[in-house]
């Protein structure tokens, strides 16, 4: 019987190799997911464990820190309050991780590669989180705050030349500090939706500052120019529709740079089939549409501005369900976020160039020394500097006698584009927008500004002085 | 070297194991240590001196290397549980005292186990009895759904831990005489080798009414221990790989129709395929979902003796049933893959003796009764650190010597010295012959 014990003994040998190897996988080779995996609490309680760094704005600032709690952990604060709430987000051990917290979670709490970690282990060095330096600017975003006066909306304003993120405002927000007792009541307030992060997650209608990009598709393919001659008379048939100007007004034989001026729906509609839907598509891919927006925050807080479906979904940006020339003028099923739009503005503003946004200016460790220092790679030229110098022009005509003259400053040339879109025509409530940027001939300011619900406003009377509160914090 | 002195030198790293244990838990507490908690190790150590000296009166010649090998393991359970629950280490402690004094008394009463042979049918119902007593009223209880435990007065038992020992005598002692009229009087249908239903009856009879009793209290780990048992018994019997085929197949039949028409055997397969599932992993998948975190959390080399994490701030559990059914994942965590890897070798090695005891046994009945054993200790071990590892669904049974409990502990004491019993009897021969 000494053969068969012999066999046995081999299956046994099998049944532990695979209990060896099931061991293996979950401890090295499947431990990343499982780490990741958001119902895993302890990986978030170890990292309370860690000091987690410090996270400050532009000015020193600090916007968030550790504090020691029971049992060798350590728990956030948040000194700033609810002035940077969707921005910073949130981190707590029940509670999850959200905003920058979360994108650079492994920075603020110290992680290194394996090896040295190990090393570091053995040596009993205990992990440090890193302090994360922002490029966020506390004194311009409260004015942001206050010139919202409470109304549902936000604000983005960056450096066309950086990327670098000045103010992020996202109205209603909500203080972190309070996340512990009311993140259930926070997640189903549906009314106000306090944790949307409404700069990079809303789907907003942009209206006709989405002319700024018809404009650049026009002018930089060839086949307008700003002094190209077009006609403006009410109402026109688009996609077999008609449609009209807003009040129906008639504005003849005027050029382009009128027509961007007074806003003229018909010229930019009919400039829109002229350009074409695949010049239209190539265009607004360069400036970002139809991905998600680079920017160094949680993915799942970011969404694509684009032609959206029945369904929520994103259309392919040739899709023949896209009427294009309602499109050009912002309306169609078009939504952007005020990122986006920002975006749009910074790249007109840095002759051409888009500079991929961040909140994020540098990571110093515990010794002071910079562990990073983020400079944005992701650089696209979206146009010619040519067509952002007459784009410019043309936006800068907007401010000084169009739709926009409220976002003026004293002294100091600004540019932009005001943008009404129409949610509920029966209550007249209105999506309002202003995007620009100043000093006009030399810009160190990119923005874009959008209020929700506004009853009977007009992006020029009602987004454009917020627009200019926020840049006369700024420059 | 003579057999006892090995043992001897044995017992050295598994003292220094609990000696370590204990201090590594002690300095991560930043107790002082305590006269009080280190007489818990003292204790330890003088349960396995003693046990090696009575080893060294009683069974002179058997193999020095399963109780070294047992403390190994009883070291690494005791610190273990010592860092979850001082209490329950206490009792645990208590438990070993008791399970030496059956393991002594094992050794004493059943000098010559093979009179076992003579009660088979009174063992077999026995244990058949004993694995009905959970769903009889008053004494039965419930542990996770499964009928497992009894109690009487202050006492829970688990019958199952027995009745496994019981179920492997009767097997061994039913095949060994009857092993030659299986193999010659069957016949060939279609292909199959189908044994004589007359020798294999009474057998599929004993061992049919175990598997009911199993599936009548829902205790589907011991049930896949017992069928993984009978298998091996009856290939080791008769050499016929044919038979374990059959058995199998009758299995995956037996399996398919349980899986699909009881919901507690569903549950557990549906929590096994997907244990992250939305709605799983707050509520039956917990148990398992947590177990696979704490392994990822431990890594290569662990945590950390004494640093895992066993319950969140604010007293939410985070990973249930630690010192018995998930005490796999609880060591895991603390002493990563290594560690882990060293607990499963442990248990190799003592399955290698076991099965080199049934080799060296010079009767059938010992070589398919240590054989028997070993099968099923070893298949006790898969079933527990395979469901814990999600390889196959998690059901509760006990990891041998190292979960706490002293249904386990006692009935594992049995089974080792049962083993050293065949182990002394075949050496001594040996010893005779060549001197």
């Amino acid at each position: 019987m000494n053969k068969p014990i012999l066999r046995l003994y081999g299956l046994v040998l099998v049944l532990f190799a695979a209990l060896i190897f099931a061991t293996s996988w979950w401890t090295v080779f499947g431990a990343d997911d499982l780490r990741s995996n958001p119902n895993n609490r302890r990986a978030l309680l170890e990292q309370a464990r860690v000091k987690r760094g410090t996270i400050t704005a532009r000015d020193g600032t600090v916007l968030a820190r550790s504090v020691p709690a029971p049992g060798g952990l350590y728990s956030r604060t948040y000194p700033s309050g609810d002035l940077f709430s969707q921005t910073i987000g949130y981190s707590f051990i029940n509670f999850g991780r959200a905003g920058l917290e979360q994108y650079r979670n492994p920075e603020l709490t110290g992680q290194r590669p394996e090896l040295s970690s190990i090393i570091d282990q053995l040596m009993g060095k205990k992990a440090v989180g890193d302090e994360v330096q922002t490029n966020l600017d506390p004194q311009a975003q409260r004015v942001a705050i206050e010139a919202m006066a409470g109304r549902k909306g936000s604000i983005v304003a960056l450096e066309p030349a950086t990327g670098k993120i000045r103010v992020m405002v996202s109205v209603p927000g909500f203080d972190p500090n309070s996340i512990p007792d009311d993140l259930s009541k926070l997640n189903t307030d549906n009314e106000n939706s306090p944790l949307l992060n409404r700069a990079t997650q809303a789907q907003y209608p942009p209206g006709s500052t989405f002319k700024v990009v018809t404009a650049t598709a026009a002018i930089d393919s060839g086949k307008y120019s700003p002094d190209s001659i077009v006609d403006g008379s009410s109402p026109k048939e688009i996609s077999g529709v008609p449609l009209s100007n807003s009040g129906g007004a008639q504005f003849g034989r005027i050029d382009l740079t009128t027509a961007l001026t007074n806003s003229v729906n018909t010229v930019w509609a009919e400039v829109g089939e002229k350009v074409g839907i695949d010049t239209m598509a190539e265009y607004m891919k360069r400036y970002g549409f139809y991905a998600k927006p680079p920017l160094d925050y949680p993915a799942n807080q970011r969404i694509a501005s684009g032609e959206r479906g029945a369904n929520g979904e994103l259309l392919s940006p040739t899709s023949n369900l896209i009427d294009v020339g309602r499109m050009a003028i912002g309306q169609d099923k078009l939504t952007v976020t005020p990122l986006q739009m920002a975006m749009v503005a910074s790249a007109v503003a840095n002759g051409g160039v888009l500079v991929a946004p961040r909140i994020t200016d540098r990571i110093i460790d515990s010794d002071g020394r910079v562990r990073n220092d983020i400079k944005s790679t992701e650089v696209i030229r979206v146009m010619k500097a040519s067509t952002a110098q007459q784009i410019t022009k043309m936006m800068s005509n907007v401010v000084r006698e169009g739709t926009g003259t409220a976002a003026a400053l004293s002294g100091i040339a600004v540019a932009g584009k005001t943008g009404t879109a129409e949610k509920n025509p029966a209550l007249d409530l209105n999506q309002v927008w202003f995007i620009g940027f100043a000093p006009a001939d030399n810009p160190t300011i990119a923005i874009a500004v959008t209020i929700e619900d506004s009853v009977g406003g007009q992006g020029g009377t009602v987004a454009a002085p917020v627009a200019r509160q926020v840049l006369e914090a700024l420059l | 070297m003579k057999a006892r002195n090995r043992e001897l030198f044995g017992l050295i790293p598994a003292s220094l194991l609990v000696v370590a244990g204990f201090t590594a838990v002690f300095i991560q507490r930043q107790d002082q240590v305590s006269n009080v908690s280190l007489t818990y190790g003292a204790l330890f150590l003088g349960l396995c001196l003693g046990g090696h000296f009575f080893l060294r009166f009683a069974l002179p010649n058997a193999d020095p290397y399963l109780f070294p090998l047992f403390a190994a393991l009883a070291s690494i359970g005791l610190v273990m549980i010592y860092r979850i629950d001082e209490t329950l280490a206490r009792q645990q402690a208590q438990w070993f005292v008791i399970g030496l004094a059956c393991f002594a008394a094992t050794i004493i009463f059943l000098r010559d186990y093979r009179k076992l042979e003579r009660y088979r049918y009174l063992i077999a119902t026995a244990s058949i009895l004993l694995l009905m007593a959970p769903r009889l009223p008053v004494i039965g209880g419930t542990v996770n759904g499964a009928y497992l435990a009894v109690d009487i007065g202050p006492l829970t038992f688990q019958p199952a831990e027995f009745a496994k020992i019981g179920i492997v005598i009767f097997l061994a002692s039913y095949l060994r005489d009857t092993r030659q009229l299986l193999v010659q009087g069957s016949r060939r249908i279609l292909g199959v080798t189908i044994p004589p239903l007359k020798q294999f009856g009474p057998l599929l009879v004993v061992w049919g009414l175990a598997m009911l009793m199993l599936i009548f209290i829902r205790d589907l780990g011991s049930s896949l221990m017992f069928f993984g048992a009978f298998l091996a018994l009856l290939y080791v019997a008769t050499n016929r790989l044919s038979f374990v085929v059959v058995g199998l197949g009758m299995f995956s039949v037996g399996a398919w129709f349980f899986a699909s028409n009881l919901a507690y055997v569903q549950d557990r397969v549906d929590i096994w395929k997907d244990p992250f599932g939305s709605g799983v992993i707050d509520n039956e998948g917990y148990q398992i979902a947590q177990s696979l975190f704490a392994q990822a959390d431990g890594g290569v080399f662990g945590v950390g003796l004494g640093q895992s994490l066993l319950d969140l701030p604010g007293g939410a559990v985070i990973i249930p049933a630690p010192d018995t059914d998930l005490i796999y994942a609880v060591i895991t965590n603390e002493l990563g893959l290594v560690g882990a890897c060293g607990v499963i070798l442990l248990y190799l090695l003592i399955v290698e003796r076991g099965f080199r005891i049934a080799q060296l046994a010079r009767d059938s009945f010992s070589t398919l009764l240590a054989a028997g054993l070993t099968a099923v200790f070893a298949l006790q071990v898969f079933v527990i650190i395979g469901g814990v590892t999600k390889v196959i669904p998690l059901t509760g049974v006990t990891l041998p010597f190292i979960s706490y409990g002293g249904s386990s502990i006692v009935a594992n004491f049995v089974l080792l010295a049962l083993l050293l019993l065949i182990s002394e009897r075949a050496r001594s021969r040996e010893r005779e012959e060549a001197g």
